[in-house]
């Protein structure tokens, strides 16, 4: 029992970091009609930008202190993603106003390969290491109910109270304010957004500096789990199946889909693996994403596809 | 009874539009005077929508300028046409197909709330206050559309002739100045006609809105119109009175064709 509780749990809190990449994805998703290819890209860039300014930091004031280091280079690397979303509204999506999805997705992937390229260039290409305090030691809990008790990780725990709190405030920002609103509109339709006054231009700055941050909350976390490196874009894919679970417009799909896939993930590799020789882990997301493309493509909370006909 | 038409509050002079070699619009003038009810007809191509698009900023004409109330713009962009309060409802529905019909309609508000997002987002004193408002102002408009039934239901799902109402009451939420409807009744029956009819003629009665309105059913045009501008081929060939209209010789040939 002990036991698969502890699997249980460890793939909850793998499954809330899956959780945040999937979040980047539907908050572009939600207010621009656009599949952002480039959030794989953005972690990474993001995470490159943290690392690197928390090793100059020190180097280019002389302040020693770990703490100023990691916020300063919090709030520049977040900088960066504000100035990294403004271009990309500026440079690429301005131009495409009242384009089809499919031709905003192309330039999605363009941008991908440029942020890639970008990054490594500026920031250099090997792995470095994001060290914001977090304690790495395991903690026991309910030792007094099982015996050993069940191990957690407590890097994971603190990600995981992070992700929901970034979760929450998301949620509110979309559901409850007037700019949220003015973000579903532009989703829908550019021209009538327009045509109500809605500054399409701002909105989108703001939705990519909102995915920008939270490609940085994402890439901080992973990064500090992995190192920084170039696999780090690969996360991004590890999320797809997470978007496709959840819905592409539901923000709360994108956790409950996150937290299923890492809690099926672990939970198949522990108990089904012994039967078919492993490495279920690799696969199980996809697997999953893909019966639910044929059974529900809308995922479990996404809107449903209406159309008339 | 007849209702006050006031001064001139738009005015469109000499525009020319080109797409590449294509025409759409050669140098057409005409004014719209507040509270009236202008229509726009023409033939299909005659640039009936490009001229709308033109007013509501969505395209910039090569030649000409458009002055509203005193101000003089030779172009100008649809935010700011929005600011300035002119509103539109569009030929091919373009509503918010996810979002529910108080939402759309409430979209309109937008450029009207006014408190800081952060209080907005926590529901509190007088952004929990000015929401209330704006809600309230959005079921009057529903109740005015009579679509009361319907509040919850996300547009997508509503037959045609609803969703045509919803896009109605989201230009509405903005109170405008002036209204730009492109073909509000294109698409529907004669009972669904007659209630947007209805609709718009109280909307310029009760708001005293001055509407510009594009539409292909002679009959409704001549109805409710106090004015009429026609166009063929990009250009003005008519502009007067329903009654005056009806008679213009080149309008009878534009509509009917010309016996040689």
């Amino acid at each position: 029992m002990a036991f698969f509780l502890e699997t249980l749990l460890g793939g909850l809190m793998a499954g809330m970091l899956y959780s945040l990449v999937a979040l980047g994805f539907v908050l572009i998703f939600k207010a621009s009609g656009v599949f952002n290819f480039a959030q794989g890209a953005m972690v990474l860039f993001a995470a490159l930008a943290m690392a690197r300014f928390a090793e100059w930091i020190p180097k280019w004031t002389g302040i020693e202190s770990p703490v100023v280091a990691t916020i300063g280079a919090f709030v520049i690397a977040a900088a960066v993603m504000f100035v990294v979303a403004w271009l990309i509204e500026y440079l690429v999506l301005r131009h495409l106003v009242n384009q089809e999805g499919t031709t905003l997705l192309m330039a999605t992937l363009g941008i991908t390969y440029f942020m890639e390229g970008l990054g490594q260039t500026v920031f250099g290409s090997d792995i470095y290491k994001i060290d914001i305090g977090m304690p790495k030691e395991p903690v026991f809990l309910l030792e007094s109910v099982f015996e050993g008790g069940v191990l957690i990780n407590k890097e994971d725990l603190i990600a995981a109270v992070i992700a929901a709190v970034l979760v929450a405030l998301l949620s509110l920002f979309f559901q409850k304010t007037s700019t949220g609103r003015a973000l579903r509109a532009v989703a829908d339709d550019h021209q009538a957004a327009q045509s109500i006054g809605i500054p399409l231009n701002r909105i989108w700055v703001i939705v990519w500096c909102v995915a920008g941050i939270v490609a940085l909350v994402a890439g901080m976390i992973w990064g500090s789990k992995l190192g920084v490196q170039f696999s780090l874009t690969t996360v991004a894919l590890r999320a797809l199946p997470v978007v496709i679970l959840g819905g592409l417009t539901s923000v709360p799909g994108a956790i409950i889909g996150g937290l299923i896939i890492g809690v099926g993930e672990k939970l198949s590799e522990v108990f089904l693996g012994p039967y078919v020789g492993g490495g279920i882990e690799i696969w199980f997301a996809y697997v999953l994403a893909l019966a639910f493309l044929l059974v529900r493509p809308q995922g479990l909370f996404g809107e449903k596809i209406i159309d008339r006909v | 009874m007849s209702k006050q038409i006031g001064d001139v509050i738009l005015d469109v002079n000499n525009i020319s539009l080109r797409f590449g070699g294509v025409k759409a619009l050669t140098d057409i003038s005409f004014n719209v005077k507040e509270h009236e009810i202008r229509a726009i007809i023409g033939p299909n191509g005659a640039g009936k929508s490009s001229m709308l698009n033109c007013i509501n900023g969505v395209y910039t004409p090569q030649d000409g300028n458009i002055t509203f109330r005193g101000k003089t713009f030779s172009h100008m962009n649809p935010r700011e046409v929005a600011e300035m309060g002119v509103a539109r409802t569009f030929q091919n529905l373009a509503l918010f197909k996810g979002m529910s019909v108080i939402d759309n309609i409430m979209t309109g508000r937008n450029l009207r709330i006014k408190s800081n997002l952060f209080i907005q987002a926590l529901r509190v004193g007088p952004a929990a206050r000015e929401e209330a408002q704006h809600r309230e102002f959005v079921e009057h408009i529903i109740d005015f559309l009579e679509i009361q039934a319907h509040r919850k239901t996300p547009v997508g799902q509503l037959p045609y002739g609803l969703q045509k109402r919803v896009d109605l009451g989201r230009a509405l939420a903005m109170e405008p100045q002036v209204l730009l409807l492109d073909e509000p009744m294109a698409g529907m029956n004669v009972e669904e006609k007659q209630d947007m009819c209805r609709f718009v003629l109280d909307i310029n009665d009760e708001f005293g809105t001055t509407v510009v309105l594009i539409e292909h059913d002679m009959g409704v045009v001549m109805d409710i119109s106090d004015r009429v501008v026609v166009l063929d081929y990009g250009k003005k060939i008519g502009d007067g009175t329903p009654e005056e209209v009806r008679n213009n010789e080149d309008v009878i040939s534009a509509y009917l064709g010309t016996s040689h």
